[in-house]
């Protein structure tokens, strides 16, 4: 089945992390409303390769909203223009026949471009390698119900996990502050029992990397949070702040 | 070959315990020497990964994605099955075990479905102690739900997140050992070949999906943990990264493959909407805890499901299987609901969807209590149909999601070729013919955290930790046979795409080897793929070049391997005359139209031997012993 919107998609190309980009235009033709972003995608570079041309190199894989993958920059705005999701869950009925489209990758001098849209992000992972765990090896764990911790603290905890990685608060931010990603672990990680043995040295750690990685600083402005598709909370960056401070104050690293 | 599965003697309690004694070891001042590669960072990879860098081995793991951090292990979103009986609602390691068992449709080992039920307490430990946000109660202790085929609840959870939660633990424990150097991680890489040195597998040769460069790299075994291979359906709700073809040359180099017909086909999948349609999307069995399926009861019925009353809607779940109720097995599920749609009684545009509604649990319990439980799902759903699933019921259809089929291995979870190993979805081992929800996440980490750790071990304590022979003849000649395939891809420059011949294998694959197959149909769906893999070799078109980031090319071999792994599966359908599970062979079912098996001809697992370019391959059958469960029809009623 396909439907009957035309559009014109302005997208960025760029061969390598070398060479320089530039936004070519493309006309799309018979897009149905009730496909995602990324299948009418699929659609235009099913005929660029039918033209013997190379097709654009986008990043995805579960396409429904949870790996992280997609990042494409929509009209100004990290993962389009609705709140809460994932490119992947970005359907063409958000969009109207004839409308101008322009799709570029994240924007930071942290995440470099690798080809068109896609992005090397792994600045994320190696924050998280920084400190972004609990110690425990396997096989030294206590019984799961040995700690009782409070449905209000868990559930809080859960909503910082939900992170994703995506890197969107990071192409939002004016800053390219990549705070929202890391306070989002640093609370997940405080808000639990488990996590207080390393709690000073994690978020010491954490934030020394972010600096190294080249994000910028946080100046409270928020576009973060209201890009983020799993809607986590400034608050995180507060608490964030609040763990950083009372560690740096009793710092052993001086 | 005789396949030995190393199942130890003795009663089923017992058998991992003695086993584990039984294993060699290797001294701690020694475990640095030996260095083994683990491929795949999902639950089952990067838990191995994680544990075995922990033990003091050298770890080397790969994946396709960008972070280790993204493998579809993070997509499961109901939860993760353990004995634990907190509930005190009589669960046992033997009752999950027992369970599974049945579940699988006795198609699975006794021995080792018993150690996943035993370890699975453990795995719940492990990942609390993580700092995975499990749900919880209003005291503070863990929160169990249920899920189909059991009568307990000893389902942990994480709202409708837990793969992701879980993976994140993992990826959490992973990103540790690469911290302090223990694994080196190459992500964006992806396997393209085995390393055989003397009949053993002694490395990988992989491709760099940024810069195109293809090299190998040597180790003292080999850990496959690359999932399942349920895109050879083409829609499917796997990732669409998600590939056979890590197992599949591995399996050309010597791995026999197993019941690879035994596919998973998920009831709750939001329906196929057009054509353009990429992938499909899971809605959690846990909705089947609190939703009512049901059709209409007269064929046809095109009315709104709010203007159909009570009195003329079949809740065919609840009717025909009154103990086990909209919780019944998903092979059960599925195939109730392709009986409804066939018979004319499908809802929805296409007639291909059934209700699953939730509207007596909002008059019970307020549309805020299954906000806070299923909230996210929801939301899922109305995102992507556009409908408000609080004011009218969810449509849903059967998706493929998940492969039992994979890597023969033996108790030990290596494959028939020494040194290379099996775990997660990507073996074929715990799950029979029939997959119970909530039990994937639970063996990837079971393999992971708590069996290879134990069994790689004894292998390595065998082999010895002198260094692996990188310069052996046998690495650049896979790197040149790997090299050689990506040239005669880019070199056909035909006029299809390689989605196009994805899409028409999965077309094939859906109506033959699907929810039910035949005979006849699986006959015909063999000739297809024969003569579409026949097309494919010579009228593929791949785009831009090889040494480049190039996801066309990506994608062609995969599909190549997709291909030829559809022809095997068909094969193993014909061969299976009977029905078990979510084979479902309409030659055999019951008067009420229920899976018949024939257990004094059909229980082994099916071993399949490669035997060379364009060959027949060579069926091995492992019998499958029943010592502590006692077959019997499954019976849900």
């Amino acid at each position: 089945m396909s439907g009957n919107m035309n559009l014109t998609l302005k997208v960025w190309r760029q061969k390598d992390e070398k060479s320089k980009g530039k936004i070519v235009d493309y006309q799309v033709k018979g897009i149905s409303p009730d496909m995602s972003f990324l299948e009418m995608f699929d659609v235009l570079n099913e005929d660029i390769i039918k033209k013997g041309e190379t097709p654009i190199a986008f990043d995805h894989d579960c396409r429904e909203g949870i790996c992280g993958s997609c990042s494409m920059h929509i009209n100004g705005r990290p993962h389009g223009p609705k709140s809460g999701i994932t490119t992947c869950q970005l359907h063409m009925r958000s969009f109207k026949d004839g409308d101008t489209i322009v799709v570029e990758p994240w924007r930071a001098a942290a995440f470099p471009v690798l080809k068109d849209l896609v992005v090397d992000r792994s600045a994320f992972d190696r924050i998280i390698q920084s400190g972004g765990f609990i110690s425990v090896n396997t096989g030294e764990a206590p019984d799961a119900n040995a700690i009782p911790i409070p449905k209000k603290y868990a559930d809080e905890a859960f909503d910082a996990a939900t992170c994703i990685g995506c890197g969107a608060c990071v192409a939002a931010c004016k800053n390219s502050s990549a705070m929202l990603f890391v306070s989002a672990k640093i609370s997940q990680l405080a808000l639990l029992p488990q996590g207080e043995a390393e709690a000073k040295q994690r978020v010491e750690s954490m934030i020394d990397q972010m600096n190294e990685e080249g994000f910028g600083a946080c100046s409270n402005t928020g576009a973060c949070t209201a890009e983020c598709p799993k809607e986590i909370s400034q608050v995180n960056i507060a608490r964030l702040n609040r763990e950083y401070i009372s560690a740096k104050l009793t710092s052993d690293n001086v | 070959m005789i396949l030995d599965s190393k199942i130890p003697a003795g009663p089923v309690a017992e058998k991992w315990g003695k086993h584990k004694f039984g294993l060699k070891l290797v001294n701690p001042a020694n475990k640095r020497k030996y260095e083994i590669i683990v491929v795949g960072t999902g639950l089952a990879g990067a838990s191995a990964a994680a544990s075995l860098a922990e033990l003091g081995y050298k770890v080397k793991a790969f994946c396709f994605q960008d972070s280790p951090r993204r493998a579809h292990s993070i997509a499961a979103q109901g939860g993760i099955n353990a004995a634990k009986n907190y509930k005190n609602d009589g669960d046992s390691v033997y009752r999950l075990f027992y369970d599974t068992i049945k579940g699988g449709d006795y198609r699975a080992r006794e021995g080792n479905v018993y150690r996943l039920a035993d370890v699975s307490r453990n795995i719940i430990d492990q990942c609390v102690a993580q700092g995975v946000p499990f749900a919880r109660e209003y005291g503070g202790y863990l929160d169990n739900r249920s899920f189909g085929g059991s009568q307990v609840s000893r389902t942990f959870y994480a709202r409708g997140q837990t793969g992701q939660q879980l993976l994140l633990g993992a990826y959490s424990a992973l990103s540790r050992q690469i911290a302090e150097g223990n694994v080196t991680m190459y992500a964006r890489t992806e396997m393209l070949d085995l390393v055989m040195v003397d009949g053993v597998a002694q490395g990988i040769v992989t491709r760099d999906l940024v810069t195109g460069e293809i090299k190998s790299h040597a180790a003292h075994a080999v850990l496959l943990c690359t999932g399942g291979y349920g895109n050879v359906f083409y829609l499917s709700t796997n990732a669409q990264g998600s590939n056979v073809t890590a197992a599949w040359r591995a399996h050309k180099r010597g791995a026999y493959f197993a019941n690879p017909c035994f596919t998973q086909i998920h009831p709750t999948c939001i329906p196929v909407s057009g054509d353009h349609q990429s992938k499909l999307t899971l809605m959690s069995e846990s909705l089947r805890n609190d939703g009512r399926v049901w059709v209409p009861k007269a064929p046809g019925d095109k009315r709104p499901a709010d203007q159909i009353p009570e009195a003329e809607r079949d809740y065919f779940l609840e009717r025909k299987y009154p103990s086990f109720g909209n919780l019944v097995p998903r092979d059960v599920a599925s195939r109730n609901a392709k009986e409804q749609c066939d018979a004319g009684k499908g809802v929805g545009g296409s007639g291909l969807a059934v209700y699953l509604d939730f509207s007596d649990s909002v008059k019970r319990n307020g549309a805020a209590w299954v906000k806070e439980k299923y909230g996210n799902l929801f939301d899922m759903y109305a995102q992507i149909t556009g409908e408000d699933p609080y004011k009218s019921p969810m449509r849903i259809y059967p998706a493929v999601h998940y492969t039992m089929g994979g890597l023969w291995v033996d108790y030990n979870l290596m494959t028939t070729v020494k040194g290379l190993y099996a775990l997660g979805e990507c073996n074929f081992s715990d799950h029979g013919a029939n997959r119970l929800g909530a039990s994937a996440l639970m063996q990837g980490l079971a393999d992971g955290y708590f069996v290879i750790p134990y069994t790689v071990g004894d292998y390595l304590a065998t082999i010895g930790p002198k260094p692996i022979d990188a310069t052996h003849p046998a690495f650049k000649e896979a790197e040149n046979s790997a090299k050689d395939y990506v040239k005669k891809l880019l070199a056909i420059n035909g006029t299809k795409t390689v989605t196009e011949y994805h899409r028409e294998l999965g077309h094939i694959m859906w109506d033959y080897c699907g929810m039910s197959r035949s005979e006849e149909g699986l006959k015909k769906a063999k000739a297809m793929i024969q003569e579409l893999k026949a097309d494919f070799w010579r009228n593929v078109k791949v785009a831009g070049e090889g040494e480049e980031l190039n996801q066309s090319l990506e994608k062609a071999g995969r599909v190549a391997d997709f291909i030829e792994l559809g022809e095997l599966m068909v094969d193993d359908a014909l061969a299976r005359n009977e029905s078990c599970g979510g084979h479902f062979r309409v030659e055999y079912q019951t008067a009420d139209g229920e899976a018949q098996r024939d257990d004094e001809n059909y229980a082994y697992v099916a071993a399949w031997e490669f035997k060379g370019e364009g060959q027949p391959e060579q069926v091995h059958k492992e019998a499958l012993v029943y010592e502590t469960v006692k077959l019997t029809q499954r019976s849900y009623v």
